[in-house]
């Protein structure tokens, strides 16, 4: 017989809820939603433990509970704070947390290399969102950005640490997921780096994962690096019979052509099923999958532009937009970031340039 | 004279010996905790006042009574002997001349909470402190103070040493919890609270060697004469470990009913200020406490005179005091810099950060560069309001209080010697020559 689970009851931006004792006020603002659940860059559902470093989720408790209504003297982080009954959080009601998540995103751009137009993880980027969310236009400042030594970890991974921003969920991916963990932190405070002790690569079954939980680009598929830009891409939902996962995952497709495979994520940008390494990195291609459909991604700001669904085609032409007159340069953008040659001087070309213009193989 | 609970007989020839440690009176106190229940030791020390000897000053009496008491659940005590807060040097002292004061004060507490097997993580440098500690257990055991059925009384405890590898950072208690496991020495997020979940995710008490060494002297003379040496709140005897530009550095025990003028200047402690120098700035509790200019530091703002005990030295709060922290008094004269030893501190800072969460691990880092480029005569004006907003914005906001630890200092700095900032920043070259000097926080010549 199941216990009663008791229901508290929390207010937070003044829009009260009741959820089961035992929720963090993380998830609470969840299920409110929308911007009352504040950024969580750490914290992750499925991994235990995870949580309380990044800081992003800070949220003042303006009253304890209703036992004990006074208020928390510091900001709290939301993903690691057990809801009270009766208890009050302010998220952007506050200015403090407002203030003091601006100096986190701070922080966190601090050292961070800013490399977006290289990095494979642009435009699915947490780090990204939340600078564009609460970062502030400029740096100040004005120092060396720190490096590191490079690590191979195997044919798998890409590892970059200068984006790492230490959020330790690779590490508790690989703690509860894989089987044995080959990697870790090493060092500590500002040179602390994402390693292997000894350099090995990182191959262990269900290792994968490490880049689908990483919310910078940290860690990134090499079966993937550089094929395209994710708004490029279109996800697809497919699943597989696979005997070591669920085998649910999200194809990202150009053409026909599967570039990556990853897990299938939810609205907050965390995956509903682990996947195995086979799925994510052996099967490229549309034969091994059975598709189910488009992929719904709703929150997520620079992907959701590849993503056509509900997109009324437009009824004129273009040249009608532009009164008659043939546009000089029309160009496949899609096409050209996978060719984008800097060999080819755009003003040399003559008349409208097309994606085959770039495209010098499929010219030949 | 003061009196003297802990070192009192410290400089007795051979004390560190088991015989002779015995023979002048001690593992007394462990004889008369076994003839008592465990919860009326633990309610003697809530009656002594005695507080934590390792920063935080949390009474210890209550820390000991919020010890969970799940049925069939280990818990265990362990004794912080990380000591890695510059300034401090107390514990090392202790352990080294009288050992077996922390290892008696270690069994009256291993049997008032329950504690089997007992730990003393000690900061790795203290290598030969070790092996002082290891004679010291291995005389108690031989002599029927630890082992199985101790006195007769069927209580089991062993104490065993575990050294740190070099990092200050496990020296905050849940760090050093997961280091004494074997894991890295990152601090833990609370709650839960190692009175809850602690070691190996049992209840644990984690006290400082001094906090321990105390309950010796409290149940020898009974809580409430402990109580009534000191004043208010700051019961009992303090060491201080005094350091700096004073004529006598060392350790020293205080009753903690004396002013902070008669403990740098008497002649039975500090001795005054070296080469005849003048007193320029202090830090009472060691480096993670506020700065104080020498004229809050003496009196406080009021105008009173300014005590060196936990209430004394905190009045005024951080506009115009600071803490009694570890006991860790480190004097600056007046050829000392403060912008110099501000970025001393900072890198301190930076280097021991863990570098779990960001304020941290990218504030320390970033407040240390700042502070190197003024120190270096490349500062601008702007640098000094900066450094205070990113403190601002470390502080309160990190998983442990070593971020708090980091911006503390800074703040301090800022806030009673901004015009030394400031001057630095205006005469870039002339400051690489010469230190700012006294200005107007000299002491006022004093008398004692
Ligand atoms: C960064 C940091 C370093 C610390 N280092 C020490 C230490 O070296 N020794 C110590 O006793 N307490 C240290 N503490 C305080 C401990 O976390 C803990 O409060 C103390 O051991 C409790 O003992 P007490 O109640 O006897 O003071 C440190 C705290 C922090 C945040
Ligand atoms: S590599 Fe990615 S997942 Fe791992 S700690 Fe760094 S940011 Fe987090
Ligand atoms: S405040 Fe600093 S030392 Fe403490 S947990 Fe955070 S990064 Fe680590
Ligand atoms: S998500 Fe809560 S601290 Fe990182």
């Amino acid at each position: 017989m199941a216990d009663e689970i008791k229901m508290l009851k929390v207010t937070i931006d003044n829009i009260t809820i009741e959820v089961p004792q035992g929720t963090t006020i993380l998830q609470a603002a969840r299920q409110i939603g929308g911007e009352v659940a504040p950024p969580a860059m750490c914290y992750y559902t499925k991994l235990k433990g995870s949580g309380g470093k990044c800081r992003t989720c800070l949220v003042e408790v303006s009253k304890g509970s209703e036992a004990d209504p006074r208020p928390m003297p510091k900001l709290v982080a939301s993903c690691r704070t057990g809801v009270m009954d009766g208890m009050e959080v302010k998220n952007i009601t506050s200015g403090k947390v407002t203030d003091a998540r601006n100096g986190v995103v701070e922080f966190l751009l601090l050292n961070h290399p800013l490399d977006c137009p290289v990095c494979d993880q642009a435009g699915e980027c947490h780090l990204q969102d939340l600078s564009y969310s609460h970062g502030k236009e400029g740096t100040r400042y004005e120092f060396k950005r720190r490096t590191f030594e490079k690590h191979d970890l195997g044919p798998y991974i890409q590892l970059h640490m200068t984006r790492c921003i230490l959020c330790y969920r690779c590490v508790f991916v690989a703690d509860q997921v894989t089987g044995k963990r080959v990697h870790g932190v090493l060092s500590r405070g500002d040179h602390a780096e994402i390693a292997t002790h000894i350099e090995q690569s990182l191959d262990n079954d269900f290792i994968g994962n490490v880049i689908d939980v990483c919310p910078v680009g940290a860690l990134t598929d090499k079966t993937f690096r550089f094929k395209n830009r994710v708004w490029f891409t279109k996800p697809v939902d497919a699943h597989r019979d696979c005997p070591n996962c669920k085998g649910k995952v999200t194809l990202w497709q150009r053409g026909d052509e599967v570039l990556r495979v990853t897990g299938r994520k939810d609205q907050w940008g965390e995956v509903e099923d682990w996947i195995c390494n086979t799925c994510r990195f052996e099967k490229k291609h549309v034969n091994d999958w059975v598709i189910e459909g488009p992929t719904k991604i709703d929150r997520h700001s620079v992907i959701s532009q590849g993503h056509y669904t509900g997109l009324d085609k437009p009824k004129e032409t273009f040249s009608a937009v532009h009164g008659g007159r043939a546009p000089k340069l029309l160009m496949d953008i899609h096409s050209v970031s996978e060719v984008n040659r800097p060999g080819i001087a755009l003003s040399e070309i003559q008349g409208p340039a097309t994606s085959d213009t770039f495209n010098i193989d499929k010219q030949a | 004279m003061g009196r003297k609970l802990l070192l009192e007989k410290a400089h007795i020839p051979g004390i560190r010996s088991y015989e002779v440690y015995r023979r002048e009176g001690g593992y007394a106190s462990v004889e008369k905790a076994l003839r008592m229940a465990p919860a009326d030791v633990v309610e003697e020390v809530k009656k002594s006042g005695l507080r934590g000897r390792g920063g935080a000053g949390f009474p210890t009496g209550m820390k000991w009574s919020f010890l969970a008491k799940p049925e069939g659940v280990p818990r265990y005590l362990v004794c912080n002997a990380d000591e890695s807060e510059p300034g401090t040097f107390k514990d090392r002292y202790l352990m080294e001349f009288i050992p077996h004061l922390l290892i008696e004060g270690l069994i009256a507490a291993s049997w008032a909470l329950g504690s089997n097997r007992t730990y003393i993580y000690i900061r790795g440098e203290y290598a030969w402190i070790v092996d002082i500690l290891e004679q010291a257990i291995a005389e108690a055991n031989a002599n029927g103070w630890l082992g199985k059925n101790i006195l007769g009384t069927g209580f089991d405890c062993q104490i065993y040493v575990q050294r740190g590898a070099g990092a200050y950072i496990c020296g905050e208690e849940t760090a050093l919890i997961e280091s004494l496991e074997g894991k890295r020495g990152n601090p833990r997020i609370k709650p839960p609270f190692p009175a809850v979940k602690g070691l190996w995710d049992c209840p644990t008490v984690v006290n400082n060697v001094e906090t321990l060494a105390a309950v010796v002297p409290i149940l020898n003379i009974g809580g409430e004469e402990y109580a009534k040496i000191g004043v208010g709140r700051s019961t009992g005897t303090k060491l201080i470990s005094a350091c700096g530009n004073i004529n006598k550095p060392g350790v020293y025990e205080i009753d903690m009913n004396i002013s902070v003028e008669e403990f740098i200047y008497s002649d039975e402690y500090c001795g005054g200020i070296a080469h005849g120098k003048r007193l320029k700035a202090c830090i009472p509790g060691g480096s993670s406490v506020p700065i104080l200019p020498a004229n809050l530091l003496l009196k406080t703002a009021k105008g009173e005179t300014r005590m060196m005990h936990y209430e004394g030295l905190a009045d005024g709060g951080f506009a115009t005091g600071s803490m009694m922290g570890s006991g860790g008094f480190i004097i600056l004269d007046e050829d000392q810099c403060i912008v110099r030893h501000t970025l001393t501190l900072a890198r301190f800072y930076r280097h021991e950060s863990c570098g779990q969460c960001s304020p941290c691990r990218e504030g320390t880092g970033w407040m240390e560069k700042i502070l190197n480029k003024i120190e270096y005569g490349k500062g601008q004006l702007s640098d000094i309001d900066l450094l205070w907003d990113i403190q601002r914005k470390i502080e309160g906001n990190t998983i442990c209080p070593l971020g708090d630890a980091a911006a503390w200092p800074v703040a301090a700095a800022i806030r009673h010697f901004r015009d030394e900032f400031e001057w630095h920043v205006k005469n870039p070259e002339e400051s690489q020559q010469r230190n700012f000097g006294l200005a107007h926080y000299a002491d006022a010549l004093t008398t004692v």
